[in-house]
């Protein structure tokens, strides 16, 4: 349909998935195309450096995630009230059909939100893009065994947030005796 | 057994994970719960997947020489920076802090919300002017769930409190509600429903568990500076309606919101 390249039309079929990745980073539609945006930009100019063949889409989210991480650590731009803005534009975030457990999916968003965000990320990279865990590690940066132990400790507070009480589970099993 | 959760296991070791959990009760509680969360993320945002892409960002995919990006408050690369953090920083803060006044970046707004509580307010009402203070200034997320999602929001903040909210209507006297938002407080979840009038001005409206030993009362004003506030208790509930304006306007708002509130939990036999 655009015909620029195979690898800008591939583009366009992953900014849906860019967006519903980087809606759950930045917690507001709007910001979150910003960084949708600047990670095209860039992917658009390092469009060399991609190696045909490989996975476009990881090229593309690690690139999102680098910019991500790079901007969150040295906070070069101020995000400065404008009372031009639109207020309540942040239902961007929430889905909209109404018959589809609406209380658990706006209290599973909050439960995310609350996560550090390395956890989250890699989370969301599972449970979003079903990437494997190598993948994720790739995109994220980190080896395998620490993509894996964020894995657990986000699933295991995604549980104490959404279930309390979930715990006692856990402290039912066998226990420790103090040797004496 | 994160693969298992995920889906990924298959054949043998399918099967020997699964046998293992038959003998082990607490690690196939634990691997349930993580299925169950590993399928609601995957339907999470399964809506936005379907949304409609904005030309801008098919131009960027392009390499378009700089789409042009949408008109807003703070644009330009890099400005999905602080979206998050703030927000979630000042919820974490309002939980974890009794009340700090240097926290507070606009010290301006921080006074008047100090004497009100130190005119033995109750504490609820302390923490509606912290919330109102917060809250207020935010663009891009003064509330958690616009007011579009009139419905969605009520009941949210419903099962939330443990009891049927009611949010008022003030649109006849020119405040419209923007969203709410749940908020920690000392003994449970709370809300706070934001309204906007035609400049821009914010109001909001805080409602607390007010605990069993609190009787119903008057309403109480105090202002020192900028901050209006009306606060009262009726029934299980405290109401505080903070806003930046004069007495006799904010004394009519609550007076409509307590019409309201009362109409609703009280219906005519």
């Amino acid at each position: 349909m655009h015909g620029v390249s195979p690898a800008h039309d591939a583009l366009i079929a992953l900014i849906p998935r860019l967006r519903r990745y980087a809606r759950m980073l930045c917690a507001d539609a709007a910001a979150a195309d910003d960084l949708v945006q600047d990670t095209l930009e860039r992917a658009c100019e390092r469009l060399a450096q991609w190696r045909p063949g490989s996975d476009l889409r990881a090229w593309a989210f690690t690139i999102m995630h680098n910019l991500f991480v790079s901007e969150t650590r040295r906070p070069r731009y101020r995000l400065e009230a404008a009372h031009d803005a639109l207020p309540g534009d942040t239902a961007g975030n929430v889905a909209p059909d109404p018959a589809a457990g609406w209380v658990e999916a706006l209290d599973l968003e909050r439960a995310l939100r609350a996560l550090p965000q390395a956890q989250r990320q890699v989370l969301l990279l599972v449970a979003f893009e079903d990437m494997s865990y190598e993948q994720v590690a790739s995109v994220v940066g980190v080896p395998a065994g620490t993509v894996m132990s964020r894995l657990s400790r986000a699933r295991a507070r995604l549980r104490e947030l959404l279930e309390p009480g979930a715990d006692g589970a856990r402290s039912a099993g066998p226990r420790l005796r103090l040797m004496k | 057994m994160h693969a298992w959760a995920d889906g990924r296991l298959d054949g043998e070791r399918l099967r020997r994970f699964e046998a293992r959990l038959d003998g082990d009760e607490v690690l196939r509680a634990e691997a349930h719960a993580w299925r169950r969360q590993a399928q609601a993320l995957k339907a999470l945002g399964r809506d936005t997947l379907d949304e409609p892409v904005p030309q801008h960002l098919v131009d960027a995919a392009l390499g378009s020489a700089r789409a042009a990006r949408p008109a807003r408050g703070a644009t330009g690369p890099g400005a999905w920076r602080a979206g998050d953090q703030r927000v979630w920083l000042a919820a974490a803060a309002l939980a974890a802090m009794a009340w700090s006044v240097g926290w507070l970046s606009h010290a301006t707004f921080a006074s008047p919300a100090v004497r009100v509580a130190q005119a033995g307010a109750p504490g609820f009402v302390r923490d509606a002017l912290a919330a109102h203070v917060v809250y207020t200034p935010e663009v891009r997320h003064p509330v958690e769930v616009a007011a579009a999602q009139h419905e969605h929001l009520v009941q949210w903040l419903s099962k939330r409190l443990g009891a049927t909210l009611t949010v008022p209507s003030l649109d006849a006297l020119g405040w419209s509600l923007v969203g709410g938002r749940l908020l920690p407080g000392a003994d449970g979840a709370r809300a706070q429903f934001m309204y906007q009038d035609a400049t821009g001005a914010r109001l909001t409206l805080y409602v607390a568990d007010a605990g069993p030993q609190s009787g119903d009362t008057a309403f109480r004003f105090d202002r020192d500076g900028r901050i209006a506030a009306f606060y009262w208790i009726d029934g299980r509930f405290g109401y505080a309606l903070s806003a930046q304006t004069d007495r006799a306007t904010l004394l009519a708002l609550a007076e409509e919101v307590y019409r309201q509130l009362s109409r609703a939990s009280r219906p005519p036999a």
